[in-house]
């Protein structure tokens, strides 16, 4: 269904992605997984014809470059965070979107009752909190029954609830036969959703394995994703540095490599610097093997 | 317009790929189109140049009427050179503040992305936004020479709806061609406060230091009459000023020597040399737009 072959992008020097192959067939549910600056946002854009990029993208058979319309109208994309026109209505926003799609507004209806939000098609974009917007989006995405659905971290601006509603959302709208790609650094989405992982570095595919080898709670390495205020973030990592972690900056927080048995270790070592951790998830350690050697205390 | 809607079970994908069809060049042009109007109709710009346009057409329109005492068409000519001043000033500045918004804010704030992510090619865009930013710009040009023609209705003076048309319909062609420049420099530009203040320094360009430019130039290089004509032909905002008067009067003695030069030896084709500088300032900045457009990353 998506074949991308040979993909490669540069920005002037920066290679975002690196000669990538990979084949989604009609009905799988691959996840691009990687940090941030991996190559997940930039590949998924190759993909439905924003970017000019080397190598080959289909869609169904339709090239993304020389058939960019008909290949996207066989694709449902959810963004990170909804750059929306604010002052439109959530219903005049189905309606547009719809009509790009070569839909009637009498086919657009239903469309927010499916995704949880019905009775808010009123409501001005500006208006809705970011889990409704992000619901808004999926509604638009599903318009027209597109068989691939493209999401791009569709959670990454959510709440914790928030990301757990939507998870369960999309996973009842994954539905017999769609095929889906994509990117997120949440492991239960990757659990919720895919059948594949193709894990990213640096722009290259390193690795790609099944869902539920890759989400294996016994795996015997994990990653803690801190949410640290942005303060005290550069003292959190030469603390954890100094006990032997390899913590990276990552949005709002850091990631620190821990082997499966000792995940508790870096709260502690951060509560005795007196430095305050706001919130944290357990994610996949994406670090290949032979690079693994975090020494925790 | 004709929609195609090819519901689906999820059950089928693959059938339905086969089935689905995109809607038509035309038709995501007017969904576009409309979207962007409305747009800008309701926006303060919008709002704020209209007022101001139809507010100073009024001051002027009143004033020239008062000073003519209900002179008949002599009135209206007043009036008119008094308009055509204004236009020449505010038209360009909303038209290419408008264009140069337009493409640069939409990338900013991201919507851009997810407008190309849906079944539209750029050229559909692009061309959906400019005539959307056409159609509000004629609504304002229409809104404020409606309203001094009405003034000076009330003040009793002859409006004749033929100089009114022509300077709304002149007008109309100045903001197309200066919504072609803006449009241009929101695509080159990566920010949307870049594209706005180049965009107001190309009009400060047009309105005033060309026109102080062809001055000095025409003393300093000593420039021939002819040589002066055809240099003023390439700024549409000159093109606009010498057409409106022409169009009103018929004569462009009050430009000076060169007026009377351009009727003296070019009187019937003046339409058509007028007619075809504001077509190129038009078409060239807008193809110029799509072209980079096309390559340009909307991210």
């Amino acid at each position: 269904m998506i074949r991308i072959d040979h993909v490669s992008k540069r920005f002037g020097r920066f290679h975002a992605v690196r000669d990538v192959t990979l084949h989604v067939p009609e009905g799988d549910s691959v996840a691009l997984w990687g940090g941030n600056g991996a190559g997940k946002s930039t590949l998924i854009r190759c993909v439905l014809g924003l970017l000019r990029c080397r190598g080959r993208v289909t869609v169904s058979d339709r090239d993304v470059r020389r058939h960019g319309k008909r290949a996207r109208r066989l694709i449902g994309y959810v963004p990170q965070e909804l750059g929306f026109y604010d002052d439109l209505r959530a219903g005049e926003a189905l309606t547009l979107f719809g009509r790009l799609k070569g839909l009637a507004p009498r086919d657009t209806r239903g469309a927010m009752e499916r995704v949880g939000i019905g009775g808010h098609e009123r409501k001005r974009v500006r208006e809705l909190s970011g889990g409704m917007k992000q619901r808004l989006a999926l509604a638009i995405a599903m318009l027209g029954e597109p068989p691939v659905l493209v999401l791009d971290e569709v959670t990454a601006s959510l709440d914790a609830c928030g990301r757990a509603e939507l998870v369960a959302l999309l996973t009842s709208l994954r539905g017999a036969g769609r095929t889906m790609l994509f990117a997120s650094h949440r492991v239960e989405e990757v659990a919720a959703l895919a059948r594949r992982v193709v894990v990213l570095r640096e722009g290259a595919i390193v690795s790609e394995t099944p869902a539920h080898e890759f989400t294996d709670p016994g795996a015997s390495h994990a990653a803690l994703h801190l949410i640290i205020p942005a303060t005290i973030r550069p003292e959190a990592m030469r603390v954890l540095e100094g006990s032997g972690f390899r913590p990276q900056l990552n949005g709002v927080g850091l990631v620190v490599p821990v082997s499966s048995d000792r995940k508790a270790a870096p709260f502690r070592v951060l509560t005795e610097a007196g430095l305050r951790v706001d919130d944290f998830d357990i994610i996949a350690d994406t670090t290949p093997p032979a690079a693994r050697q975090e020494v925790a205390p | 317009m004709t929609h195609f809607h090819a519901p689906l079970t999820p059950a089928s994908p693959g059938a339905a790929a086969r089935a689905i069809r995109c809607p038509g060049a035309l038709a995501n042009i007017a969904t576009l189109a409309r979207r962007e109007c409305r747009d800008a109709v309701r926006s303060r710009w919008f709002l704020l140049y209209t007022l101001a346009f139809a507010a100073l057409g009024l001051g002027v329109s009143f004033v020239s009427a008062v000073a003519a005492g209900g002179a008949g068409l002599s009135g209206f000519g007043r009036t008119s050179a008094g308009l055509i001043n204004l236009i020449l000033l505010v038209v360009p500045l909303m038209a290419l503040s408008a264009g140069a918004g337009t493409i640069a804010s939409d990338r900013e704030r991201g919507m851009l992305a997810y407008v190309l992510a849906q079944p539209v090619s750029r050229f559909e865009l692009l061309m959906g936004k400019y005539l959307g930013l056409a159609g509000a710009l004629l609504a304002s040009i229409c809104l404020g020479i409606g309203a001094c023609a009405l003034i000076l209705a009330i003040k009793g003076e002859a409006t004749p709806a033929r100089s009114i048309l022509w300077l709304a319909g002149l007008s109309f062609l100045l903001a197309l061609s200066m919504l072609s420049v803006g449009v241009l420099l929101s695509v080159l530009a990566r920010r949307a406060s870049l594209a706005v203040g180049t965009a107001i320094f190309a009009w400060l360009l047009l309105v005033f230091v060309t026109d102080l430019g062809l001055m000095a130039g025409a003393v300093a290089l000593r420039l021939r009459i002819e040589e002066l004509f055809f240099v003023s032909l390439a700024n549409p905002v000159q093109v606009f000023k010498m057409w409106a008067l022409h169009a009103s009067d018929a004569t462009l003695d009050v430009l000076g020597p060169a007026g009377l030069y351009a009727i003296e030896e070019h009187g019937p084709r003046l339409h058509a040399y007028f007619a075809l500088s504001l077509g190129a300032w038009t078409i060239i900045p807008l193809a110029a737009a799509a072209a980079v457009f096309a390559r340009r990353s909307p991210v």
